[in-house]
């Protein structure tokens, strides 16, 4: 796992007190990669990582468009059958040539990484890949399936003759270290750091930086630390504490994007008696998250301004639906619920509880920016009105089982839970198919639907926007299954995300909308 | 002597037995590691098939015994998170946390005995008095604090030294570590000093201690008595007699500053094995943190038994005996 | 057991406290000590916020400097933390919290060890041994170890972490308690009280227990200071009490991420009231142990 190799080139920097070049680059990640196979883990930091190293045949920009990668044109050619153009003369870190077999083996490889603790499996399953000639593939499916392209822009692709036969340990100790991507691997030392350089041979625009070193900083406060002291050149995820305090700072600049994740309340809709939701007085009451007055009520006794301006520091975007405006599939008729406690109180006496009742609001305290303080900001608003409110807030590794499956049968333990989806795809049905869908574990819908909400309206919708191909007609069904939805208070939105990454002056993050740290996006201005 | 260590040897076999029932089926309670790692994407099936890779669709007491065949050939277990054997990625860690420990002691060492030694010499004196407080507040001060602290005041106002990390690492005499470079070692001071403060205190009082009661003792008196000079008593023969209680002590306080180093790793986001089980512990990669405690308890059954050896080679009045303690 | 210089009669307690004003270090702390469990005892009087009542937090009070003013009228002279609680009414019912947790696992350690510890030492034989053995096996663990696997299993809650403290604590007064009652049992009046056939619990607690007090009172101190820091250690790493109800440890480590923004005192402040507990304590402790102990005797 170890990397000798570099050493004497540290050491020798080192001795020699060589200033680093400019075209050397450290960046501090909140987050760091669980190994170096791109197919090992399909997670936020390691996709990142293997993008630097690895080509995909369809690259996502930094809004999550899609431009070509090592495929040049791509289509379907029928109902059920997308056709590839592979690039020409691309070759891979090791000098192999890509070709189509490289694009199958890869295929067939990442859904099936022993010990993998997360498969490609949910991008790769339903597809059957195939050779046409060396430079073109087909994939075939058994339905019309409209997400392709963005399924396989998700993939890495390794070479057959190298990485595909190749296992994980080979992968993190080096050897198999080939790609096609516009950054070579240097070194792997996990905790510590990952080197990369430049790929002088790579196809597409090539990197400004000879050399980026990654250097995990888990904790916030410490990576903005790093930064100050001139130890890295940026860091990801400023957190929203420093971020003022940042913008004085002359010698540094911040890039922000909003992201796609959006911070959300889901509710229980589906118990008559949910378990964290009692009567003013402490005792039972008919689950009143079931009405939509009440669940109107609670949107409106929302400061979302307060909570972001003061929560989150004025780094978040007020949210009235589930991805922000300018991705695919959004309403554009849905808007933010403004701040209307009397309002409130009124849809509240509407519904039969003019007292009130009791609620425990749950939620994550190490999975998204600011969560425990949310649920904390909530709590108080929730309980002006008259909803008297406990905020219980826990780690992450206990939290997501508890709210997923922690009841009795594996239904979800909680009433009432802060919670955020980021869409990898960057379009509208990923929420909507996980989220709001009714739970359906043998389509595989609803996975993450812990409020339970069911109705079979939007779930034709989203049904029938997941079997169109053309872009116009999808959008519009998505657009509506979601104003529907919303309307309903099947999910409370809260705010959209917005990254940071703060880079020492004369540097420039391009800010990407699926919160990925990328080499090639750091630019010098 | 030989049945001694005999004798302790068994008890360490069943000490760690015991401990490893505890932790494995401890670290089993604790939330579902499936939903640390998974994609958020994945639908049902996807989830099952992790279940599954990770062994988890067995029930707990099947997952035990595998575990122990593992361990009976040398496998711990493999992290959940990074698909390598857990004993790797610890050994890996270990380095650095290793060099971190022995800096800080050595720290400890040369600030603390000499200004025991003053202290214990000259109780009544105003410095002395200082030195005592400040003790106290060594070992009051909350290491995170500290640290945190520190981190404000060397890297970011002063800019003297980085913040966090752990420099670049060069090989010497065949050992690789970042003592043999500027940049490591600029890297070490704060973190090592943090990890120091609670064992500075310590090594100040066993000394102040150690030198108050032999300077009642006749073999001092006897020392000056004969006109010895002052340096050679307090040097040869005191020094001699109140070292016995700081080697047992640093010996096994080397092995809780492995363990403390878990709080001062995080905050200098030292890449060391303290860093390694918090997050392990936070992301529920059990095979890690079962195999974590697993050598600790060994390294201290080890460093125990150590430290009664030389405690006997050291002072032959303590004869190693078949007894309790 | 000293012998005493003095030719007034004195009570053993008026000579325990003449000796230990002796150094006003000590005396300082015990009465700083003093003033900081008043203010936590009296926090719900003195403070202009119940800082666990969410109605009465507001999240645009939040992040305010040491004397500004609160929405409700009040000021917050110490500032506010990032949830909008008043810093000042925050640490006093965190130190409620701190102390509560400290004092529970002190007393509740100090009673679970010296049962063991007098057992193991009068009983003798095997069970002393298997005692010692389980006793020495844990010492060797670092306690913030043993705490944080706890606490880790168990979950978070005051309860839980004074089980967990407890647990990594008892053994200490364990091996005193042992220690100091082998020696009283040696002497002659135990003996002379199994010789009256007296019973064993009256042997125990009227005869051996009262002299092992002096060593217990030391530790006790000692052991409560390392619970209160054990705690906002474990807060700290995220795993020890909820933030809705802080103590102190928790509120620091809320403060942590503001440390580089310049809002020093979230963190700043609470981490004062600790050191200050913390240290008086233990000055207070440590005045006790030159006190008590007769071989330090000038």
């Amino acid at each position: 796992m170890k990397s000798l190799r570099p050493l004497g080139l540290l050491l020798a920097t080192t001795l020699l007190a060589l200033p680093a070049t400019a075209e050397e680059l450290t960046i501090g990640l909140a987050s760091e990669p669980t190994a170096m196979d791109p197919h090992f883990h399909n997670l936020g930091p390691n996709n990142a990582m293997s993008r630097h190293i690895f080509g995909r045949l369809i690259l996502q920009d930094e809004n999550q468009q899609l431009q070509p990668g090592l495929a040049t044109e791509w289509g379907p050619i029928d109902d059920v059958t997308w056709e590839f153009k592979l690039r020409e003369g691309v070759r891979f870190h090791d000098g192999s040539v890509f070709d189509a077999d490289d694009v199958v083996c890869s295929f067939s490889r990442a859904p099936d990484v022993p010990n993998s603790p997360s498969s490609f499996a949910t991008y790769t399953k339903g597809k059957v890949v195939s050779k046409l000639d060396d430079l073109t593939v087909r994939i075939k499916t058994t339905a019309p399936y409209p997400l392709m392209a963005n399924d396989v822009s998700t993939i890495p692709i390794v070479s057959s003759e190298s990485g595909c036969t190749a296992t994980t340990e080979a992968f993190n100790d080096g050897t198999a270290m080939a790609g096609t991507g516009p950054f070579k691997f240097v070194s792997y030392s996990p905790g510590d750091s990952i080197v990369v350089e430049r790929n002088d041979d790579y196809w597409g625009e090539k990197p400004i930086w000879t050399k980026v070193t990654f250097k995990p900083i888990k904790s916030g406060p410490a990576r903005v630390a790093a930064l100050l002291a001139g130890d890295v050149d940026m860091i990801e995820q400023v957190p929203t504490a420093d971020i003022s305090t940042l913008e004085g700072n002359d010698e540094l600049a911040l890039s922000q994007g909003v992201s796609n994740r959006v911070i959300y309340l889901h509710l229980d809709h589906d118990r008559a008696d949910s378990p964290f939701v009692k009567a003013a007085d402490g005792g039972a009451i008919e689950n009143p998250l079931r009405k939509l007055a009440v669940r109107q009520a609670i949107s409106k006794a929302i400061n979302r301004d307060a909570i972001v301006e003061r929560v989150m520091e004025g780094v978040a975007i007020k949210a009235g639906q589930l991805l922000p405006e300018g991705f695919f599939g959004v309403s554009d008729k849905l808007l933010p619920v403004d701040y209307d406690p009397t309002g409130a109180k009124e849809l509240l006496a509407e519904a039969g509880v003019p007292d009130g009742f009791s609620l425990t609001i749950h939620g994550p305290n190490d999975r998204y920016i600011n969560d425990a303080k949310i649920a904390e900001a909530i709590g108080q608003m929730l309980t002006r009105v008259g909803i008297k409110t406990e905020v219980e807030t826990m780690p992450r590794s206990v939290y997501f089982k508890r709210a997923s499956r922690g009841g009795p049968d594996d239904t979800p333990e909680f009433s009432f839970i802060l919670v955020g989806w980021g869409a990898g795809s960057g379009e509208a049905s990923s929420p909507l198919k996980s989220l709001i869908a009714t739970h359906t574990p043998d389509k595989g819908w609803g996975a993450s639907n812990r409020g339970r909400y069911s109705n079979p309206e939007v779930d034709a919708l989203v049904e029938k926007a997941l079997a169109t191909v053309e872009d116009p007609t999808r959008q519009d069904l998505l657009a509506q299954a979601t104003e529907i939805a919303i309307n309903d208070a099947a999910i409370i939105p809260l705010h959209y995300q917005v990254n940071t990454w703060a880079a020492k002056t004369g540097l420039k993050y391009i800010a990407r909308t699926d919160e990925a740290t990328l080499a090639i996006g750091v630019v010098k201005e | 002597m030989t049945v001694f260590i005999i004798r302790r040897l068994i008890q360490a076999v069943i000490v760690v037995f015991i401990m490893s029932l505890i932790v494995f089926f401890g670290v089993n309670v604790i939330g579902d590691p499936v939903d640390m790692l998974i994609n958020p994407e994945a639908d049902q099936a996807e989830i099952e098939r992790t279940i599954r890779a990770l062994g988890l669709d067995k029930p707990i007491h099947i997952q035990y015994l595998h575990f122990l065949a593992g361990v009976a050939e040398g496998d711990f277990g493999r992290s959940f998170i990074f698909g390598e054997p857990a004993l790797k990625l610890i050994l890996h860690h270990m380095p650095a946390t290793i060099e971190l420990a022995l800096v800080s002691l050595i720290m400890a060492i040369l600030l603390g005995i000499p200004l025991g030694l003053y202290a214990g010499l000259y109780p009544e004196h105003r410095v002395s008095r200082g030195i005592m407080a400040g003790s106290i507040l060594g070992f009051s001060l909350p290491t995170f604090w500290v640290g945190l602290m520190m981190i404000m005041l060397f890297a970011v106002y002063l800019r003297w030294l980085p913040s966090t990390g752990r420099g670049y690492t060069a090989i010497f005499l065949g050992i690789e570590s970042s003592l043999w470079t500027r940049d490591g070692l600029s890297h070490l001071f704060m973190p090592a000093l943090n990890l120091a403060l609670t064992n500075i205190s310590l090594v100040i009082r066993l000394t102040r201690a150690g030198v108050r009661e032999a300077m009642h003792q006749d073999y001092i008196k006897f020392a000056r008595a004969k006109g010895l000079r002052p340096r050679r008593v307090i040097g040869v023969h005191l020094m001699k007699n109140i070292l016995i209680p700081i080697v047992t002590v640093l010996g096994l306080e080397f092995g809780s500053l492995l363990a403390f180093s878990v709080v001062t790793e995080t905050i200098f986001a030292w890449p060391g094995m303290g860093k390694l089980l918090i997050d392990s512990l936070l992301q529920l990669d059990r095979p890690v943190v079962v195999a974590y405690l697993m050598i600790i308890v060994l390294f201290f059954v080890v460093i125990n038994l150590v430290v009664d050896i030389l405690y006997s080679v050291l002072d032959p009045r303590v004869r190693l005996k078949d007894q309790g303690t | 057991m000293t012998e005493a210089t003095a030719i007034r009669v004195e009570t053993p307690f008026q000579r325990f406290w003449s000796e230990f004003r002796e150094s006003w270090i000590a005396l300082v702390a015990l009465i700083v000590l003093a003033m900081i469990v008043a203010l936590a005892v009296l926090a719900p009087w003195i403070t202009p916020q119940n800082p666990y009542d969410l109605a009465q937090v507001d999240v645009l009070d939040g992040k305010l400097e040491p004397g500004s003013q609160a929405f409700a009228g009040y000021t917050m002279w110490l500032g506010s933390d990032g949830a909008g609680r008043d810093l000042y009414s925050a640490i006093l019912y965190g130190l409620r919290i701190s102390l509560t947790v400290g004092l529970a696992a002190g007393v509740l350690a100090l009673a679970i060890g010296t049962a063991i510890g007098l057992v193991a030492a009068y009983a003798g034989g095997r069970v002393d041994t298997l005692v010692m053995r389980v006793v020495d096996i844990q010492l060797s663990f670092p306690a913030v170890l043993i705490a944080l696997m706890l606490v880790a299993i168990l979950g978070r809650g005051i309860d839980k972490i004074i089980i967990a403290l407890v647990a990594a604590q008892w053994a200490y007064y364990a091996r005193t308690v042992r220690a100091t009652a082998l020696v009283e049992s040696a002497k002659e009046y135990v003996e002379a009280a199994r010789c009256l056939a007296l019973s064993h619990s009256r042997i125990i607690f009227r005869h051996v227990l009262p002299n092992c007090l002096a060593p217990l009172i030391v530790i006790g101190t000692v052991q409560t200071a390392s619970a209160i820091a054990l705690e906002s250690t474990l807060s700290f790493l995220g795993v020890g009490l909820r933030q809705t109800e802080p103590s102190l440890g928790v509120l620091i480590s809320n403060g942590f991420e503001y440390m580089m923004s310049g809002r020093y005192w979230i963190s700043f402040f609470p981490g004062l009231a600790l050191l200050f507990t913390i240290v008086s304590i233990n000055l207070v402790g440590d005045q006790l142990r030159d006190v008590l102990n007769p071989r330090l005797k000038r």
